[in-house]
């Protein structure tokens, strides 16, 4: 499993040919308290860059593009019970959705983590 | 929120905000504390906090402005509350209107030995004084003074440690008070629904007053993002969302605003739209709505009564002392009654809601 990060703070886990997507954990720090997640049906076709999921904190919506083009196979349900797992373990249980890449050479232009952290440092 | 691309000042705690963690942000001109880093920071821990110990809010961006005692005739004609006949030592909640009835600002209005002493809304600080200067009224505007609360079931223990004698004010009273040499004065009174106090210092001691306020185990610092969920719940209005030039007090829900007397006499900017809304009833009305589920539902976010679209919501968002969403809304007033369901669009979908009287969470004043 490789990890990919995107300058707009969500992580990507590439599988073979499907991947999870969630935020990282810059993100929801800077977001605060999460109470719901938006999160993309099965089926939903998803494009590189575009509107994909919205997490709502206490303040604000704000949303979740999609870093790479693909259908989503699966949203985590769990979100909806707890959306306080985006703040408690974004990179792992507090995932978004898995999608099937329609694109793979799509994940050239990402991060890997040496470079996101190297962006964050600055931020 | 009234967000300024504009110069950004700095407040007189600015450094203690730091210091303590808080994320910055601009509010009404001047850098201001959205919330805290740490073990009890983040807007829903410091909403928690308020609602069951004590939180110290620095809401120094306030405008406080003094009006000689003798003007209080002229300051009736701005507003519709009472102020010859307040007590003095008593405050008011009251509003600047304009020629139509519509709300200019919502006020604090204290009636003091010498002077009304007014307590603005931030963004709206400069219009408010430029109004009442036009109407040939005295503003002295103390920007030399800091405002803090200090809010929650424990606020008024903790302050009556520091300053003695505090405890025995009533609910909507103040005075002043001596603290080790600085002179603060001091109001039972708030924006969370909770007991508490509205402290004026000057500047360059409450750096002092807070860090000996912060000292109490009792009490941690509060940001912006929690004083508006903690107000939103006590269903208290909020001016530049809830409030505007666009609303009256009427539709606003802000009736008891309008004193008995102003009432039979007028003699307030819009004063006959207003009574005759008072007695006849305004088109819309300002709601509560308890929303399903836990998406919540934003300012802006348009209401339905099936097709029919019936109003808009003002304020809205994450109630943490309720575990769900709740709103307030401007509705149309056959749609205004507690228990009619209606629906709130949120990116393309409905939202089953439920008008519900506010406030939302029940106000623990000490009315004593």
């Amino acid at each position: 499993m490789t990890t990919y990060y995107t300058k707009d703070h969500e992580w990507l886990a590439v599988e073979g040919a499907t991947a999870t997507v969630g935020i990282t954990n810059y993100a929801q720090n800077a977001l605060g308290d999460v109470v719901f997640a938006d999160v993309p049906a099965a089926g939903t076709v998803v494009a590189k860059g575009k509107e994909a999921a919205v997490v709502e904190s206490v303040k604000a919506a704000s949303d979740v593009y999609s870093p790479v083009s693909g259908t989503v196979i699966e949203a985590n349900a769990a979100l909806a019970d707890d959306p306080a797992l985006v703040n408690t373990d974004p990179e792992g249980a507090g995932w978004f959705f898995k999608l099937t890449l329609s694109d793979p050479s799509e994940l050239d232009g990402l991060m890997d983590a040496a470079a996101y952290q190297a962006l964050v440092a600055t931020l | 929120m009234a967000d300024s691309a504009e110069t950004v000042l700095n407040l007189p705690l600015d450094a203690l905000h730091r210091r303590l963690g808080a994320r910055m942000v601009a509010f009404a001109g001047y850098a201001m504390p959205i919330q805290y880093d740490g073990e009890f920071g983040g807007i829903i821990a410091e909403h928690l906090w308020t609602r069951s110990h004590a939180g110290l809010f620095d809401v120094s961006h306030m405008g406080q402005v003094l009006v000689p005692l003798a003007q209080d005739k002229a300051l009736e004609a701005l507003l519709p509350g009472d102020i010859t006949g307040l007590a003095t030592g008593a405050l008011r909640y009251s509003l600047l209107l304009d020629a139509a009835g519509g709300i200019l600002d919502d006020l604090m209005v204290t009636r003091r030995g010498e002077d009304l002493y007014l307590v603005v809304n931030g963004a709206v600080k400069a219009a408010d004084i430029a109004h009442l200067r036009s109407a040939g009224i005295t503003c002295d505007y103390r920007d030399d003074w800091a405002l803090l609360a200090l809010q929650g079931p424990e606020a008024v223990a903790v302050m009556e440690r520091l300053v003695p004698g505090v405890s025995e004010l009533r609910f909507m009273r103040s005075g002043g008070f001596d603290w080790q040499g600085v002179p603060l004065w001091i109001s039972r009174s708030g924006y969370t629904g909770e007991d508490g106090v509205e402290i004026s210092a000057p500047a360059a001691a409450v750096g002092a007053l807070a860090e000996a306020l912060l000292a109490h185990p009792e009490v941690k610092p509060i940001g912006l993002g929690a004083r508006d969920s903690l107000r939103l719940e006590a269903g208290l209005p909020l001016y530049g969302h809830d409030l505007d030039p666009g609303t009256n007090p009427i539709e606003a829900g802000l009736a008891f605003a309008i004193s008995k007397r102003r009432k039979l006499e007028g003699g307030f900017p819009g004063a006959a739209v207003i009574i005759d809304q008072l007695h006849n009833g305004a088109a819309r009305k300002r709601v509560g709505l308890a929303v399903d589920g836990k998406l919540p539902a934003r300012e802006g976010a348009p209401v339905f009564a099936g097709d029919r679209a019936v109003g808009t919501v003002t304020s809205g968002g994450f109630a943490p002392s309720l575990g769900a969403p709740i709103a307030m809304a401007y509705v149309a007033t056959d749609c205004a009654t507690d228990g009619t369901p209606l629906e709130i669009e949120v990116r393309g979908k409905r939202l089953m809601a439920r008008v519900v009287p506010m406030p939302f969470k029940a106000k623990n004043y000490v009315r004593a």
